[in-house]
Parts: C-alpha cells; structure tokens; sequence
C-alpha cells in the first residue's frame, strides 16, 4: 500500500483499464491537450494518443449519444462530464438512450459505457453547478451509480465500471480530488464491486449511513462523538445502485439507531431510499425514528455562509444522531 | 466503380412488401390488434430500399420511429416485424420495443428510436466505432424533416464533420413534422444547407424515385468508403398517412396528397421497369400477389405467437440477467441471438 490521491487513483483506473482493453477510449471536454479540468486524464494522451483519449467541443448530448453509439457495437467509452452539472445537458442520451437500450432491443444491444466526472456541490459554484445528481440517475432502471469517497474506493469501482457490460456512472467527489488515502500498488489488481458498501468504522450506538463527500463528514463526526461516549458506526455506501442492502441492515441490527447523511436534497434523496427499505426490512430492529441529513430544499446560494447552511455540516449531523440517541 | 447492384425486380417486390405490409399493420391498429403509436411509412418506400439497394448489409442502419421500413429492407422477417407490433414474444425485439423501437442485430439494424433526433449521436457513434476499428462499412443514419431543428442533431453533425466519420445523414423530408410544415419550423429555404453550416457535402434526392436515391447513396458510399468522411442527403418525399394511426391529417390538402400519389415510387419504378421490357404485368401482379400473401401470414403468425412471459420481466433490465439488488435471474435466451463480439485483433491501437 501506498499513499495517492484520489485524482491520481482514478488516473491510475483509467491509464490500467486503457492498457488492458483496446476497446476503450475515454471522450470528453478537455480531456486530451488540457488534460483534464480536473487533472484526472493528466498524461494520458501522451501516453495513448488522439485516437483514444479524445478531446471534443461543448456538446454533452452530443458526445455522451456517440459513446452510446459506440458501445452498441461493442466498444467500451468511457465518457467524462467536466461535471454531473454538466450532464443534466445529455439527460436524454444518459437516461433514455443507455439504459433503456436493452430492454427495447429484448435483450439485443447492452450498453457497456461509463460516464465519469466530479458530482455534487463543491465551494460557492451557485445554483448551475452545485448539483448532486445521484438521486436523478438512480431513479432509471438500467444504470449503475457509484459515488467513491476515498482513492481507493475511486480506484477499484472506476475500474470495475469500465469493464461492466451496463451504463456505470462514476460520480466523483470533486472536494475530495486532493484528498489522500492508502492504495494497493499499481501492479496489484485493484477490483471494488459494484453494490458493495464498506464500513469505514466500526461503533455500537448508532449507524451513520453516508456516500461520497459526506464520508469524511460522517468520520469526522464519529470522533468527536467518541468523545461524549457515543460509539458511531460509519457506513459508506459507495454504490447507490445496485444498493448494498445487506450491509444496511447488519448495521441497523447491530445499532438500532441510524442517521443518514447525503450530499443530495431531501424530497426523493438517495436517504428517503435507504430509510424506506430498512423500515420495510428491518422496522423491528429501530430503537428510534430514522433521520436524515441532507441539503436544504432550495437552489444552491452562492454566498459563503449560506451555502454552508444548505449543506449538510457537523452540526446538523451532530444534532441528528444526538436525537436518535436520545442524549 | 460502384459497388454491387441489387437486382431491381427484387427491390420492386421489397417495396411492394413494404406497402402491403403497412397496410395490414394500419388494420390490424384498427382492430385494436397493435397498441401504442403506429407510424407509417406509406409513400417513402424508394428512400430506404433505394439507400439499402445501393450499400451493403453489414453497412450500420440506424433511424427514427417511423421504422418497420427499414428493419423489413434490412432483411428482417415480417413476422418478426408483425409480432413487434403486437407485443409477441417472437418480435424483433421480443413484444419489448413495439413499434418505434424496432431492432435487428444480425442484420444491422440499430433501432428504432422515439425521441425526434436522439440516435442522430448514436449514429456518429456507430460512425465513430467504424473508424476507430478501421473498417469500411458506412453508417445511414435516417431521420424526418422534424429532427432537424433539435440540438442532438446539430452536435451530431458537428462531431461527424470534426472526427470525419463515415456515416450519411439522410433528412426524409416528407413535408411534415406531426402538423407543423417544415415552412413553420425551418428558417431555412431547403433543409440540405444546415449540411453546408457542417462543411458536409449535401445533396437533394427526389424521394419518390428509387433509382436516383439509389444512384446518389452509391456515389456517396463509395466515396465514403474511399476517404472517411460525413455527407447529408435531403431525400424530398412524401408519407400518405398521418402522421401516426390517430392523425386524420387536415392539416394537408386533398390535391396534394393527389399530386404525390400521382408521383408514387412503387408505380415509376414499375413503369420504368416495364418500359425498358424487365417486367410484364402478369409478373407485377404476381409479386403484389404474394406481397399480400406474407404480409397476411405476418398477421397469423403474429397472432398466434405468445406474450413474453411475465417471469422474464427483469431480464433485460441489466446485460447479464440481474437485477438491481443483484439477484442473478434465469439464463437469456436473447444471447443466442447475439453475434460473436468483434475480436479485439480487429482494433487497431
């Protein structure tokens, strides 16, 4: 194991699975002769060439249609959205043309394609750009949707999406491209299945379910709650669809308390899922009302302060799991 | 030199078949037999059979809901093709598609598309997978006079020019988007010139003859097929119908649509043939006989085909069977009927 960023395991991801399979190309906006918006393609094209690290213009229906296209017959695109934002643009080609190929075709034309890029408010972008879209692109049957919080967990689920015969979106967490954390190294075959959530902290009292950028949030929250004697268990999804449900429940049975802390808004949130289900599956087991943490209701303000308000913070996530603990 | 020329007989029976076809289909819509929407093709036959007639069948064709036209040039069975229609499980697209979404892998036909000018990227996609792989097979990509004006096509025309990829944008300029005349929804006099804004070639073809549409996609094809690159063909045609079962069409007159049937393909292609001594008829009632005999067996086998089975519900969500939550279902008959995966020797890095 080794210490990278989360930027550089996903250059990793993407510069192994273009090594393995010629099939794959990766298409977006500046991701060839910038290198990335962000940084994530840096190198590649020197190392692959125009023919397979391919810059296009502003046109996100247009070039997320061609990778569909292209996967129809057989090809493995992988698409980068500047950002999710971004992809609200092609919506049509993301949720009509990818994942409903399938089953219009009775089974004829999968869709191996991977859409990528960062997702989810970032620092002060406004309304436009600040948007979580997990929620949105779970709702279609026929995606896959991840959401890594950590180098390791962007490494081993951008690599297994690439080789996943259905559309896989990656949606990155773009505060934590700096971020640092433990990685295999890179001659050590780095795998994460899709729909295999991870505890990133054992505890007793109560299970904080989270994804992508409130991991850290909810890690951070675990050790001041250590400090007043209350032991958090911190569950990161990293798949919102297929959904661990397992890992869910083996918690809830373990705490009997859950807060669920997400990055997206509360009406039809990734939250108002997973509290549907473990009350469905597991309601004997709940010492108290599930809550949720989530973004406020209202577009994303540009000024600072609001903007934190908006956001789920640790006082709002403190204050969630102090109620459902009765303290 | 063009490229092998399909017998023109045989084409006059497919267009005859194409016809008799749709008109079973409209009565079966009547009779409560085919749900949803039905679009028919009637009066555009010599577009898509003069661009098939001129390419070849491993050539991509891909077009928008006014389809079952184009699955039957491409070779599609009309059983299959009826049994869509009726949602049977021995449809083109096992009773899952209906009859926007029609689809064919074997014989190269890639939908079937319902939103108005969504698979304009998919065919650059196509396109773009051709020349990634370097192979010479040409994508038609088909589209009406309505999808001209949406932003899918307009991105899709810019990548196919900017990455030059071979693929031909045939406009069916039938007049009408649904009600709307191309002169209430184009600011342009000839649909051709949103080409020239690409710096694509582009022709106009007179949709109703099949010999010229058939001419002019050769010389594009085999200029394609030459050197890489886009071209746009406005095929100027016509479609009998409304725009779907449910659209009486009021919005057109009498005498236009009398002048069209005057100019009707399936006709000048029969004088044309019998003019030149290649066909009697006794031969053409022959081939319109039998024409009408598949299209009626189409409806019989379409009846008597069942449902999809309520237990494969799920199994076309995700490619391998699966389910959201992971749950493997029952094995996939649809895989048989997959062609082999192209060989990864066939790319060239």
């Amino acid at each position: 194991m080794r210490e990278i960023t989360y930027r550089q395991a996903l250059n990793e991801a993407l510069a192994e699975e273009l090594e393995r399979d010629p099939n794959v190309f990766l298409m977006g906006e500046e991701v060839a002769e910038y290198n990335g918006a962000y940084k994530v393609s840096q190198g590649l094209l020197d190392r692959f060439g125009p023919r397979r690290i391919i810059d296009t213009p502003i046109s996100e229906n247009g070039f997320a249609g061609l990778g569909v296209g292209a996967a129809m017959v057989g090809l493995r695109p992988i698409i980068e959205f500047m950002t999710f934002s971004f992809s609200l643009v092609a919506f049509d080609q993301v949720v009509n043309n990818a994942p409903n190929m399938l089953t219009m075709s009775g089974g004829q034309f999968n869709i191996p394609i991977t859409f990528r890029g960062p997702n989810g408010p970032a620092h002060q972008l406004g309304a436009t750009h600040s948007h979580a879209t997990e929620c949105l692109y779970a709702n279609a049957p026929g995606l896959k949707v991840c959401t890594p919080a950590t180098p390791r967990d962007a490494k081993g689920l951008l690599k297994t999406a690439v080789r996943d015969n259905n559309p896989v979106l990656v949606l990155e967490a773009e505060l934590l491209y700096s971020s640092k954390g433990m990685v295999e190294p890179p001659d050590e075959e780095l795998l994460i299945p899709l729909g295999q959530a991870e505890v990133k902290r054992e505890g007793s009292d109560v299970s904080i379910i989270c994804y992508a950028q409130t991991v850290p949030l909810a890690l951070a929250a675990a050790q001041q709650l250590e400090e007043e004697d209350i032991s958090a268990e911190i569950v990161d999804l990293r798949s919102i669809k297929p959904l661990d449900e397992k890992a869910i429940f083996d918690s809830v049975a373990k705490t009997h308390r859950v807060v669920i802390v997400e990055q997206d808004r509360p009406f039809c949130g990734v939250g108002a899922e997973v509290c549907y289900r473990i009350q469905k599956n597991v309601f004997d087991e709940l010492d108290a009302p599930i809550m949720r943490v989530s973004q406020e209701d209202v577009p994303m303000p540009y000024n600072e302060k609001l903007e934190k308000a908006v956001l789920p913070n640790m006082d709002k996530l403190m204050a969630a799991v102090k109620k459902v603990c009765y303290v | 030199m063009l490229p092998e020329q399909r017998d023109e007989v045989e084409m006059l029976a497919l267009m005859l078949l194409i016809r008799r076809f749709e008109e079973r289909a409209s009565q079966q819509y009547q009779a409560q037999k085919i749900g949803g929407f039905c679009h028919l093709y009637i009066g555009q036959e010599a577009v898509v059979c003069g661009a098939v007639a001129a390419t070849r069948h491993d050539d991509y064709i891909i077009t928008a809901y006014r389809d079952h036209a184009h699955a039957l040039a491409r070779g599609t069975s009309p059983e299959a093709c009826m049994a869509e229609l009726f949602g049977k499980e021995t449809g083109c697209s096992r009773g899952l598609g209906g009859s926007m979404h029609f689809f064919d892998r074997q014989n190269h036909m890639y939908g079937g598309h319902a939103i108005v000018g969504a698979h304009v990227p998919l065919a650059t996609g196509l396109a773009f997978a051709c020349k990634y792989r370097n192979e010479d097979r040409v994508t038609l990509c088909f589209f009406g006079d309505g999808a001209i004006n949406q932003g899918a096509f307009h991105e899709a025309l810019n990548l196919a020019a900017l990455y030059k990829l071979p693929v031909v944008f045939i406009c069916e300029n039938n007049l009408f988007a649904m009600g709307t005349s191309v002169k209430r929804s184009t600011s342009l006099k000839q649909i051709v010139d949103r080409a020239e804004g690409y710096d694509i070639p582009g022709e106009i073809v007179d949709g109703m003859n099949f010999r010229e549409v058939r001419d002019k996609l050769a010389e594009i094809t085999t200029s394609i097929r030459k050197e890489s690159h886009p071209a746009f063909v406005e095929a100027r045609t016509y479609r009998y119908r409304g725009h779907s079962m449910s659209d009486p069409a009021s919005y057109r007159t009498k005498e236009e649509l009398e002048k069209y049937r005057l100019d009707d393909p399936i006709t000048r292609l029969r004088a044309q043939l019998t003019r030149e001594g290649k066909l009697t008829n006794e031969q053409f009632d022959q081939l319109d006989k039998r024409a009408k005999k598949i299209a009626l067996d189409s409806v019989k086998f379409a009846e008597e085909s069942p449902d999809p089975p309520l237990e494969k519900l799920y199994n076309y969500t995700y490619a391998n069977g699966a389910t959201e939550s992971g749950r493997p279902r029952p094995v996939e008959p649809a895989q048989e009927r997959r062609e082999a995966a192209p060989s990864p020797e066939k790319a060239k890095p």
